[in-house]
């Protein structure tokens, strides 16, 4: 497994940074992304991230001095929010490996209004649109420059 | 490998395909080397739910990035611009977005119309006969009429406008400014055993369904069927050459203009101690990479998101030369669909728009499928500083140099991507959008990798001639991105294959003295 590279507590880090970064909402009726399922899927996908993954974890450790899954509510927010407002590859990173998984769960797509599946091979459909919306452009003259053959 | 062969090619991309499909028909035995393999249907991120998140690892746009087997590491840490390649069957046709542009007329004339760099050895009208057998073995759909560019007669209709495309188009009429759908090598109807799109949406990283003219499935199985043989997982280290000066065969080459100039450099020998074909001494020189920002905003009535081609619209209104203006050459404004919702979270996240916490669930469902994305391609104009060479230290996996990249962007095209910017920002608000965000480089695009070995009359100024034959080297040509004199503000596909087929018919007219 991809994840054998983090240790325990990274592995709780990492879950705690999942469920700061998108927690559950009943009022939108989706699972956090420390949720069992979808977090199993952030720790199985991690492959070539892992050792990115354990630097953005070291550094937010240092900025919580702390590691983040022991600190208590409310403090785990605002630290969360300082170490992410101070930017550079580490958030960015941990958002990468969090977020290609949660937005792929079947009940987040679903919740989106999309069918949980990839696009091959039902496609999608598209409208044509209002072609009559080119009839003023179509009018216009050459806009080009012409150039006398060499 | 000791097979004597009649013609040898480098590289099963783009020009490649096209160079022997068309010698095909000579008879000569024709092998072509490429260091990658074929990408077959199912391995496409389309086929499976992790899609999105492929485009950062296995089909990664970067080299670096992708670290597939087959790809050579690029030095690119002194480059305002990164790299974008691929290395297999199909090459730079498997990571393309099909947009399918022609160079203008003028593009060709740049030193006579405009005082900058230098005009081209061929015209518009040379090529044009090789564009429009090109867009029918490509396959390309698109709409006759288009007001910015000579006729051009599409096989195929063009993409539906779609909501997004609609969207444009209304505030386009309300400035009074160019617009055409965008002519794209995407079949939009059962076209040469391909079946009508049905709109995956993910073009850029390969089309699992073969919709997207690659050119594994337009030119090589026509090439393959008249008896060309393609050898894939074969890495070219150099070119050889006897005592007359000559390639040990024939070589035509099709890389790009960071893979062209590698080779050539990593080819110096005792008679050619600095590089082969490099007497100019403008083998890695003029790298153009076409700057392309991009600004996007978000609206409130939700669009098409990523169902469908990206490709929806594109503007000329703005790519002629315009005294008036503080920049010389100019741009195309590329009016786009967007991608998924996992890069629409990812970037979102990344720049600040998608916020943490319990308020993330609202700001995502404001953003996804609500974004418009206008790509600007900016012509940069050839310059002697911006250059490919051997990086001192870095080597592919068989030990071979591997190319360093510096590259700036210069002042004349900051300008333009100035007043590019702001034109597309203005479209944006006018459509009612709101969040705007402008990115002057993207990571990532658009990977268009033109001049290092450009073509001219000139032996002292140019590394081809005007059929793409070497001056230094007789039985060598170059036929890709390289040779491009200037770089035009379009994607170059089109242009460049038209050139591969002109070369190739030129070569055939001169079969019997073609290395006098």
């Amino acid at each position: 497994m991809d994840s054998d590279a983090l240790t325990d507590n990274e592995i709780d880090d990492l879950r705690c940074v999942a469920g700061l970064m998108v927690p559950a909402s009943d009022e939108y009726g989706v699972p956090g992304a420390d949720d069992a399922i979808i977090f199993t899927d952030i720790l199985g996908s991690l492959g070539r991230d892992v050792a990115a993954v354990q630097t953005a974890l070291a550094a937010l450790t240092l900025v919580a001095d702390a590691r983040i899954a022991r600190i208590e509510f409310p403090q785990r927010e605002a630290i969360a929010a300082a170490y992410r407002g101070a930017g550079g590859p580490g958030p960015a990173t941990l958002e990468r490996v969090i977020l290609r998984c949660y937005y792929r769960d079947d009940r987040v797509v679903r919740a989106l209004g999309d069918e949980p599946q990839p696009p091959l091979p039902r496609g999608r459909t598209v409208e044509q649109g209002d072609w009559s919306l080119l009839d003023p452009v179509r009018r216009r003259a050459p806009m080009w420059r012409d150039t006398p053959i060499k | 490998m000791n097979d004597i062969v009649d013609v040898l090619i480098i590289g099963a991309g783009a020009s490649g395909a096209a160079v022997a499909w068309s010698l095909a028909e000579t008879k000569m035995r024709i092998l072509c080397l490429e260091q990658g393999d074929w990408v077959k249907p199912g391995d496409y991120p389309a086929n499976g739910r992790d899609w999105e998140a492929r485009l950062w690892s296995d089909f990664a746009l970067h080299p670096n990035l992708r670290a597939a087997e087959a790809d050579y590491p690029v030095n690119d840490a002194n480059s305002a611009m990164k790299i974008v390649n691929f290395n297999g069957v199909g090459g730079g046709t498997i990571l393309y977005s099909a947009h399918f542009p022609r160079f203008h007329p003028s593009d060709f004339r740049v030193r006579s119309l405009d005082g900058v760099a230098e005009d081209w050895p061929i015209d518009y009208a040379t090529l044009a006969p090789f564009f429009a057998e090109n867009d029918r073995m490509m396959g390309v759909a698109g709409l006759a009429g288009d007001p910015s560019g000579p006729k051009r007669e599409p096989p195929m209709p063009p993409l539906p406008l779609g909501r997004t495309g609609e969207r444009y188009a209304r505030k386009m009429n309300k400035f009074g400014w160019h617009w055409w759908p965008s002519f794209t090598a995407i079949a939009t109807t059962d076209y040469d055993g391909r079946a009508a799109c049905i709109n995956l949406g993910h073009c850029t990283p390969g089309c699992a369904q073969g919709a997207k003219a690659s050119v594994d499935i337009t030119y090589w199985p026509r090439a393959i069927r008249a008896g060309v043989e393609l050898r894939t997982r074969c890495r070219v280290r150099e070119i050889t050459t006897n005592a007359q000066g000559m390639a040990s065969g024939a070589i035509y080459y099709d890389a790009n203009g960071v893979g062209t100039p590698r080779i050539l450099l990593n080819s110096a020998s005792s008679r050619f101690p600095d590089g082969l074909a490099h007497s100019s001494g403008l083998v890695g020189k003029n790298l153009m990479l076409h700057p392309w920002p991009q600004v996007l905003g978000y609206v409130d009535d939700e669009l098409d998101g990523d169902h469908g081609p990206m490709m929806v619209l594109c503007s000329k209104q703005f790519y002629e030369t315009d005294p008036a203006r503080d920049f010389l050459r100019s741009y195309m404004l590329a009016l786009t669909r967007v991608t998924g919702p996992v890069n629409e979270a990812v970037t979102s996240a990344a720049a600040g728009r998608l916020p943490w916490g319990a308020a993330h669930h609202r700001v995502f469902r404001r953003l996804n499928r609500h974004r418009l994305v206008i790509g600007i391609g900016c012509e940069d104009l050839p310059e002697v500083h911006n250059q490919v060479t051997l990086d001192p230290d870095l080597e592919d996996s068989n030990g071979i140099p591997a190319p360093r990249i510096d590259y700036t962007i210069s002042e004349n095209s900051r300008r333009m991507m100035d007043h590019a910017i702001a034109r597309a920002e203005e479209i944006l608000e006018t459509a009612g959008a709101s969040n705007i965000f402008t990115s002057r480089t993207v990571l990532n695009t658009p990977g268009h990798l033109l001049g290092t070995a450009r073509m001219g009359d000139d032996p002292a100024r140019s590394v081809v001639n005007a059929w793409g034959r070497s001056h230094d080297v007789k039985n060598l040509f170059i036929v890709d991105g390289s040779i491009l004199g200037t770089s035009g503000g379009v994607n170059p596909t089109a242009t460049i294959q038209a050139l591969a087929l002109y070369i190739a018919d030129q070569m055939k007219r001169r079969l019997a003295n073609l290395f006098d």
